[in-house]
């Protein structure tokens, strides 16, 4: 067994989204940048532009890219010779987020009930943390800042295992028109597939924490992602939605098995604030 | 590289009137921000009778919750944030002489109609650009509803603030 205090997991979530808040990172960098060249509409390279001047400030003066920093979202893969010493883990990942939010100066964006008072708590917890148990003797930790502006046009579907990929196709480019400028453009769709009603929303919510553009280890999901960023891109929305030729940037698609009456499917929309960070411990 | 008009607030009729979709404006002058909360209570408010806490005669608001500022900083990041859910609140401001607001995103038919009864605009500042709009921040003052944290309505000062226009007085929208 290998022992593991979790006051290193408090400093690790702590880390990993300070970083992320501040630091897009430069293969983001980089995409936004090709997308530019792609661009001949005038408008379209002017937002692009402005997206990639204030990530570049925001990394150089260590501010927030984005004035919503997110709720936060933590994904815990501990292996099965690990054991945790110290407080309990969950106390853990708060404390980690609580310190980063108020020491990097990260907005608050938590009320602490959803339909009646909605106070802020005033600490960014509590954190939402999806524990997974696997084997050898790591941790991974990895996290998600997740804005509401991209969240709240985020869908799910329980569709019928005869809709298809075509099914499919057409309920994600739904979704995203829907959305056109509301998720600030451009995009990147986390897809789930499978499972039930609540995994296939954990599926889409995990595929957005993958490396921006890795694809799918199927072929077949891989080859599906390709013609879903082509043909999301060719709906013509555009960077912050006014028109263009880059609407998205990424799609990755996660599955599951599932039942054999259904096909549930979840699309996750994340914007170009796109702040996630992984690490082994 | 594209146009850019220089525009000073308080907005005017003959200003708004000479805006069309998809002008890239600089805005220098003052505005006020709100968003969700404090229209809930500027609209509470003013139905039972009471008066809202700042003069919105020809006024701009800017749609934001910024992040808390870093010591030294006027204010934290402060990009705008999705306008649609202001919808059912700003018939009434702009009735009452509200001229420009500032967000991102889709607004509803009835805020378009009102938009064009009211000679109003609605300019999208890009969503995610906050530390670089911040920079065109140079004052902030607090007019009300401390309370609600970053929600609460400042009046800021602004330089050369980057917007688009998306729906002119005539109604047209740059989404469409
Ligand atoms: S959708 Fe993303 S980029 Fe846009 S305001 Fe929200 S967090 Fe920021």
């Amino acid at each position: 067994m290998r022992s593991i205090d979790t006051i290193t997991i408090k400093n690790t979530v702590k880390l990993l989204f300070i970083q992320s808040s501040y630091d897009i990172g430069d293969t983001m960098l980089g995409m936004l940048g090709k997308a530019k060249e792609n661009e001949d509409n005038d408008t379209a390279r002017y937002v692009l532009d402005q997206i990639i001047e204030n990530d570049l400030i925001a990394r150089n003066d260590q501010v927030p890219m984005c004035q919503d920093t997110g709720i936060a979202v933590v994904f815990l893969e501990i292996g099965n010779e690990v054991c945790f010493t110290g407080k309990p883990i969950e106390d853990a990942i708060n404390q980690g987020v609580r310190e980063a939010f108020e020491e990097a100066y990260l907005r608050k964006s938590i009320v602490d009930d959803p339909l009646f008072l909605r106070k802020n708590t005033n600490d960014n917890t509590p954190a939402v943390i999806h524990y997974e148990f696997t084997r050898g003797g790591n941790v991974r930790v990895t996290i998600a800042a997740k804005g509401f502006g991209s969240e709240n046009m985020s869908q799910i579907r329980m569709m019928k295992p005869a809709d298809g990929v075509e099914g499919v196709k057409s309920f994600v480019i739904e979704c995203v028109r829907k959305a056109g400028p509301n998720p600030c453009p451009p995009i990147v769709v986390g897809v789930g597939i499978g499972g039930s009603f609540e995994k296939a929303a954990i599926l889409s919510k995990k595929a957005l924490t993958r490396e921006i553009g890795e694809r799918s280890e199927d072929r077949e999901y891989r080859e599906l992602e390709i013609e879903l960023l082509n043909e999301l891109n060719s709906l013509g929305i555009g960077p912050a939605g006014l028109k263009g030729k880059t609407t998205c940037l990424a799609v990755h698609i996660n599955h599951f098995p599932t039942h054999i009456a259904g096909m549930p499917v979840a699309v996750n929309i994340g914007c170009h604030a796109y702040r996630h960070a992984t690490t082994k411990i | 590289m594209i146009d850019i008009r220089h525009i000073s607030l308080p907005l005017t009729d003959d200003v708004v009137r000479s805006l069309k979709i998809g002008d890239s404006v600089m805005l220098s002058g003052c505005m006020y921000t709100a968003r969700d909360a404090a229209h809930k209570r500027m609209i509470e408010g003013l139905d039972h009778g009471r008066e809202l806490p700042f003069d919105i005669q020809n006024q701009t608001i800017f749609y934001v919750g910024p992040s808390p500022a870093k010591p030294g900083q006027i204010i934290g990041s402060a990009g705008p944030t999705t306008s649609y859910r202001m919808d059912p609140y700003t018939e009434t401001l702009l009735d009452i002489g509200l001229k420009g607001m500032i967000g991102k995103g889709l607004r509803s038919q009835a805020v378009i109609d009102s938009i064009k009864k009211n000679t109003a605009v609605y300019f999208a500042a890009v969503g995610g650009a906050a530390a670089l709009i911040a920079k065109s921040i140079i004052s902030k003052e607090l007019v009300a509803y401390e309370d609600l944290g970053p929600e609460a309505i400042y009046k800021l000062e602004v330089e050369n603030f980057p917007v688009i226009v998306v729906i002119d007085c005539l109604g047209n929208c740059l989404y469409d």
